[in-house]
């Protein structure tokens, strides 16, 4: 917290600077509280999907309650992920009163442009409990190379 | 009815009895309830939950849905992109008096929970003959 980086540092005396600060730290602190980052709301195509990575591999998630594998379907074009699918609710039988309809049903594509290079012939998809995890494994690329120091001689 | 776009449904916070003291969140499911004429069907949307996360109490007529996530996700992992939460699931429900309590079916599968409630079997009508005093 203490620390103040070169760039944060108004070159003129900027009167809202400190106000700006006060409100990053604010916001850093309520992130904390919540003990995860908060989802950001406005996601309106299904599925909402999760996000994250390691030094290897980028983890897709989402949650897709009520898909089988087979209702799912994924394909990767260049940095594209494409996940399409439908999901179908009405059960096999006759004669039924609705109480309540919350669950959706219908079409559903979502594309997303992924961050980095993937190996795309190296790609897996399972489903458990209604959530999907694709693993992307990163190109050999864009992946951290570690640079060794050297002692001069 | 296909033909529908699907759209992102957010998630509700579930109200506590109490105020929590774990840093947990607990979720309502969304559920689709439909009655036929042997039994009423309660579907219950809760992803991540695993069929040993299911608890499932009945007390007074009160139906109490309880969905356990399981942890999901390495720890090393950075977060580039977080549109759903991921929590418990908590929802109760009144069960009429036309539900044979004994006979509740649940089943799990893909992250829905399906529970069958099985009407009693209607109590015949039954016809007073009024004696002529």
């Amino acid at each position: 917290m203490a620390i103040i980086r070169f760039s944060e540092q108004p070159v003129f005396r900027n009167p809202w600077a400190d106000f700006d600060r006060m409100r990053r730290e604010f916001d850093t602190l309520f992130q904390g509280l919540g003990g995860s980052s908060v989802a950001r709301p406005g996601a309106t195509v299904f599925p909402p999907l999760n996000v994250s990575e390691d030094e290897h591999h980028i983890y897709v998630r989402a949650e897709v309650p009520g898909l089988k594998p087979e209702d799912l379907e994924l394909s990767v074009e260049g940095d594209t992920l494409t996940i399409k699918g439908e999901r179908r609710t009405t059960p096999g039988v006759e004669k039924l009163s609705y109480h309540r309809r919350e669950i959706e049903s219908g079409r559903f594509s979502r594309a997303l442009t992924l961050p980095t290079r993937v190996k795309a012939e190296k790609i897996t998809a399972v489903a458990v409990n209604g959530i999907l995890t694709i693993t992307l494994p990163k190109a050999e690329e864009v992946k951290p190379r570690r640079i060794e120091v050297k002692v001069g001689a | 009815m296909s033909d529908k776009e699907m759209q992102v449904q957010q998630k509700m916070e579930a109200p506590q009895s109490g105020e929590p003291t774990k840093p947990e969140r607990c979720f309502i499911p969304a559920v689709d309830i439909y009655e036929t004429e042997e039994a009423v069907t309660l579907l219950a949307e809760m992803p991540g939950v695993a069929k040993d996360g299911v608890e499932i109490n009945l007390e007074n007529d009160t139906l109490t849905v309880k969905g356990h996530k399981a942890a999901n996700g390495g720890s090393d992992e950075r977060s580039l992109l977080r549109e759903f939460e991921t929590g418990h699931y908590l929802r109760r429900f009144t069960i009429a008096e036309t539900i044979d309590q004994e006979k509740i079916a649940a089943t799990m599968s893909d992250g829905v929970l399906t529970l069958v409630l099985p009407k009693v079997e209607p109590a015949k009508p039954k016809k007073i003959e009024v004696q002529c005093g």
